[in-house]
């Protein structure tokens, strides 16, 4: 099939970007949706143009590298996929596609559809972790974890940090992120000593990095490619509420 | 040259504490003076950074992907080996030790293999401590699964997605010492060559990805934890990012090559689709626990799989490995499949698959309980193939999966250039000719967390190259190098695209180096291969600029460090003139068709040493001295 897009160009962090448009030709439906760049791309360097900067790596939906909005929609709209998982066959012969990078203040473009998003890795240091050194630990059965408490604390796990609740919220807020990180931890026996000051310290590095607020449209659950629950959103809340307490 | 190993002398099971004893240590006072560089953020990386920095020295990390937590581990589902025995099945550090050195064809150290096997132990605990979430049994315990080339269950894991989650716990170690100001992060940094001062390994130049800038980094010890160059073959189940770069510098700077041409082939993958496929996944071989592979017993059988009755099918995994059946090793069930589909009986398009079935599964245990196990997996397949594996049997074929070569190191994990240690799949140490499932996490976790701290730290107690200050004139020439390599990049203005080179490459790699190897089709490779370099740096076209983010270019520098490193894998594996674990050699088997080794000739670590451009490389030899384990014909019947 062949395609149209408008895809964003942006030169660096600096300059202002804009859509242009380009053709996508002798798409298959088989291809993902970023072989259908690549090809894009080949085409373009075979002609002696710039291709267009994405960022990638696994392709295959567990990296959470991949960051394209696609017609609008953070990863394209499919159910549970990253872009990389997106595969052109959801498409039609024809169609125009819109392709442009996250949006939000906290992630600025770098160049074209590649985003900066350390921000998420400055939440984590915050106190994303349970402060264990190497060495010392007991027996990783000392501790029975009940089999409920840990498939829930997997649920929030499996959040990849793409960033594409922060692409689809209205207010550019981190809270899916952030609430995935706190369940993980929190819902684990050995994140507990921690537990509360941990959602304190994150949430104020997540206002400092200069996230918006979160008012429960729930945007963010709907383009997850993991599903992370919105539950875990009031968990965190309840969590930081004890957390500002505590003395 | 001598290639010592430096193995401790004494006991199998006493060496890894006599090592530890007579470590020097460094003075806790004097840790914050020491600094290490780490290449590499995934577990093997991202575990000794945070450890290092733990212990009080100061560490630069460097990755680049945007972020640490993306690196290639973060892609593992199957899960860890740990020696726990918690399913009371008759394991032990001994058994895994076993199983390591008899997968990998009595082609490993069994010193290094040993240790690995003590460590694992530790892994499993450290991992829980910081909040894994490792599947639990009802009662809470942790629990397992078995995996390919063990029959007991010792494989920890975390749904589908073993990988991520241990990485995530290496990088919030990692993250916290980032917060505490112990360790300075630079992602989306390349590092492009290694600096060696009066012989020492001491500091590295890198690319800022965004802004294009050179700049170089010194540091008291180097530690490359870059991964494994499974995509020399342009396809495999790696991320398209991983490449050869790190480590090829290094061996253009002194450091040994070990086993290149040890690739593993994995059985378990989605078939290619077509010449525009990027790169291949991986179904996890978790899954060969539960399905059943067959292919139809008569050639250009073009019935769907419904219609072919049981009697008409041929379960060769199971006829001819009777009590490994589906768990046979990779290269043994990769291999199998490719000759049930090279006798024409192949399934799906192109004839170049074989069904994985779990269709007695899920009648015996339901279809909740097999969702359950395999989650992601089937989801996964459906997205990509657009087929129900509950209703239809998934097609497989063999794709490049993992790199058992890499830098040579000693007991030490250090290279043969001091102060330079590589870890994770970029070494060559524990797998030998092949690896089992689940093992590279461990191998990884073990080299990050529990061995390289101790002897990194022993190397800065006891080294007398300082570290040197940035503006040593050898940081100003190899600078100058790069500039001018990228000059030359960005200025041939060719016709083809560095995809195109790469793609080709990877087919002569797949054809000519892959699961069954000629010395007619090595000796192709030779030729065609520098015929290929040449016309690269004649005819490509790399288009933008140096200083911005410019993905083209990082990709053209990838891709001519693979049309180097393909050359010297091919000539490894012609050299190696035996079948062993992942390297099969067609003119060298057994009458039923298995690997035939040459342990007179061949029970040694092939150490490839760079001779300058042009020049063949110098082989030489580690002999593997087998005391504890006696080498004989693996058999999986
Ligand atoms: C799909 C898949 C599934 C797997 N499943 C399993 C499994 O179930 N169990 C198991 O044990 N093993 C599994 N493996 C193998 C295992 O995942 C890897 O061998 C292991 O994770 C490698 O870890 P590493 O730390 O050595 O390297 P990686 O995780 O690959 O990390 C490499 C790091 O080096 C960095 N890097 C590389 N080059 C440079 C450079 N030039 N400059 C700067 N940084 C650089 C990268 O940014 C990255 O941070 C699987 C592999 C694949 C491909
Ligand atoms: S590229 Fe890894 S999630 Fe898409």
């Amino acid at each position: 099939m062949n395609l149209t897009l408008k895809i964003w160009r942006q030169k660096d962090r600096n300059t202002t970007g804009e859509f242009v448009t380009c053709q996508a030709r002798n798409i298959l439906p088989d291809m993902s949706f970023l072989e259908m760049l690549d090809v894009v791309n080949e085409d373009l360097t075979r002609s002696g143009h710039e291709p267009f900067a994405f960022d990638s790596d696994c392709r295959e939906g567990i990296c959470g590298t991949c960051s394209l909005v696609i017609n609008g929609i953070p990863h394209g709209g499919q159910k549970g996929a990253t872009a990389c998982q997106l595969h052109m066959r959801h498409f039609r012969d024809g169609q125009t596609i819109t392709v442009e990078p996250w949006r939000a203040k906290s992630f600025p473009v770098l160049r074209d559809l590649v985003v900066d998003r350390s921000a998420f890795d400055h939440i984590i240091a915050s106190g994303g972790f349970v402060s264990v050194n190497t060495g010392g630990a007991p027996d990783g059965n000392a501790l029975p974890v009940g089999k409920v408490d840990a498939d829930q604390a997997m649920d929030a796990a499996a959040c990849i940090g793409c960033g594409a609740c922060v692409a689809a919220c209205k207010n550019a807020s981190a809270m899916l992120f952030v609430a995935a990180k706190v369940a993980h931890l929190g819902l684990l026996p050995q994140g507990q000593s921690e537990r509360y000051q941990r959602v304190v310290k994150m949430v104020n590095m997540m206002d400092q990095e200069g996230f918006g607020a979160c008012t429960a449209t729930g945007s963010c659950e709907a383009v997850c490619p993991k599903e992370i629950s919105l539950d875990f959103i009031a968990q965190l809340n309840r969590d930081y509420l004890v957390g500002c307490l505590k003395p | 040259m001598n290639l010592d190993a430096k193995i401790p002398s004494g006991p199998l099971d006493k060496k890894w504490e006599k090592c530890l004893l007579e470590m020097k240590l460094v003075n806790p006072a004097n840790k914050r003076k020491f600094e290490v560089i780490v290449v590499g953020t995934g577990l093997a990386g991202a575990s000794a950074a945070a450890t290092m920095a733990e212990l009080g020295y100061g560490v630069k990390s460097f990755c680049f992907q945007d972020s640490p937590r993306r690196a290639h581990s973060i892609a593992a589902q199957g899960g860890i080996n740990a020696a726990k025995n918690y399913q009371n099945d008759g394991d032990s550090i001994h058994r895994l030790f076993y199983d390591t050195i008899k997968g990998g064809d009595y082609r490993a150290r069994e010193a290094n293999v040993y240790r690995l096997a003590q460590t694992s132990v530790k892994i499993i605990d450290q991992c829980v401590a910081q909040g894994v979430p490792f599947a639990r049994e009802y009662g809470g315990l942790l629990a397992n699964r078995s995996f390919g080339g063990a029959q007991v269950s010792r494989t920890f894991y975390a749904r589908g997605q073993t990988g991520q989650q241990l990485l995530i716990g290496a990088y919030q170690a990692l993250e916290r010492q980032i917060g505490l100001g112990n360790i300075r992060m630079f992602p989306r940094t390349e590092m492009l060559d290694l600096v060696l001062v009066n012989g020492h390994a001491k500091g590295i130049v890198v690319r800022d990805l965004v802004t294009g800038e050179i700049s170089s980094h010194s540091a008291d010890a180097v530690i490359l934890a870059t991964g494994g160059y499974g995509n020399v073959f342009y396809l495999s189940t790696n991320a398209v990012g991983c490449n050869v770069t790190a480590i090829w510098r290094a061996y253009k700077r002194g450091a040994f090559m070990a086993n290149p041409c040890y690739t593993q082939i994995h059985p378990t993958c989605i078939p290619v689709s077509g010449d525009h496929q990027s790169k291949l996944t991986l179904m996890s071989e978790s899954l060969r626990n539960d399905g059943r592979v067959w292919v139809p017993k008569v050639k250009g059988d073009k019935r769907s799989a419904h219609q072919i009755p049981e009697n008409e099918r041929d379960y060769f995994l199971e006829r001819k490995y009777p009590s490994y059946g589906n768990l046979a090793p990779r290269d043994i069930s990769s291999r199998a499949a490719k000759e049930a589909c090279d006798d024409g009986r192949g399934v799906g398009p192109g004839g170049l698959g074989v069904y994985l079935d779990f269709a007695d599964a899920i009648k015996r245990l339901g279809a909740d309980k097999i969702r359950e196990r395999y989650d992601n997996l089937f989801v996964m397949y459906e997205t990509i193939t657009g087929e129900n594996a509950f209703e239809v049997p998934m097609r497989i074929y063999p794709a490049v999966h993992y790199t058992m070569g890499g830098l040579w190191v000693d007991y030490h994990l250090m290279s043969n250039i001091p102060g330079l240690f590589v870890l994770g799949e970029a070494n060559f140490s524990d797998h030998g000719a092949n690896r089992l499932g689940a093992s590279a996490l461990m191998q990884g976790l073990a080299d990050g967390y529990f061995v390289a701290p101790y002897t990194v730290g022993n190397y800065f107690a006891t080294n007398s190259v300082p570290r040197p200050s940035t503006n040593h004139a050898e940081f100003k020439k190899i600078e100058a190098e790069i500039h001018h390599r990228t000059q030359n990049l960005l200025s041939i203005n060719g016709k083809r695209t560095p995809t195109s080179f790469h793609r080709e490459l990877g087919k002569l790699m797949w054809e000519n180096c892959g699961m069954a190897r000629t010395d007619e089709s090595l000796r192709i490779n030779l030729k065609k291969i520098p015929e290929l370099r040449e016309e690269f740096w004649r005819d490509v076209t790399v288009t933008g600029a140096n200083n911005s983010l410019n993905q083209a270019l990082e990709q053209a520098g990838r891709v001519a460090d693979f049309l180097e490193f393909g050359e010297l894998t091919s000539r490894d594996a012609l050299e190696r003139k035996e079948s062993c674990g992942g390297h099969f050699r067609t003119e060298f088997q057994t009458a039923e068709g298995e690997a035939l080794r040459d342990d007179e000739n061949f029970a040694h670590v092939a150490a490839w040493e760079f001779q300058g451009e042009g020049k063949t490389p110098l082989l030489h030899k580690e002999p593997l001295v087998f005391e504890e384990l006696k080498m004989s014909q693996r058999s999986y019947k």
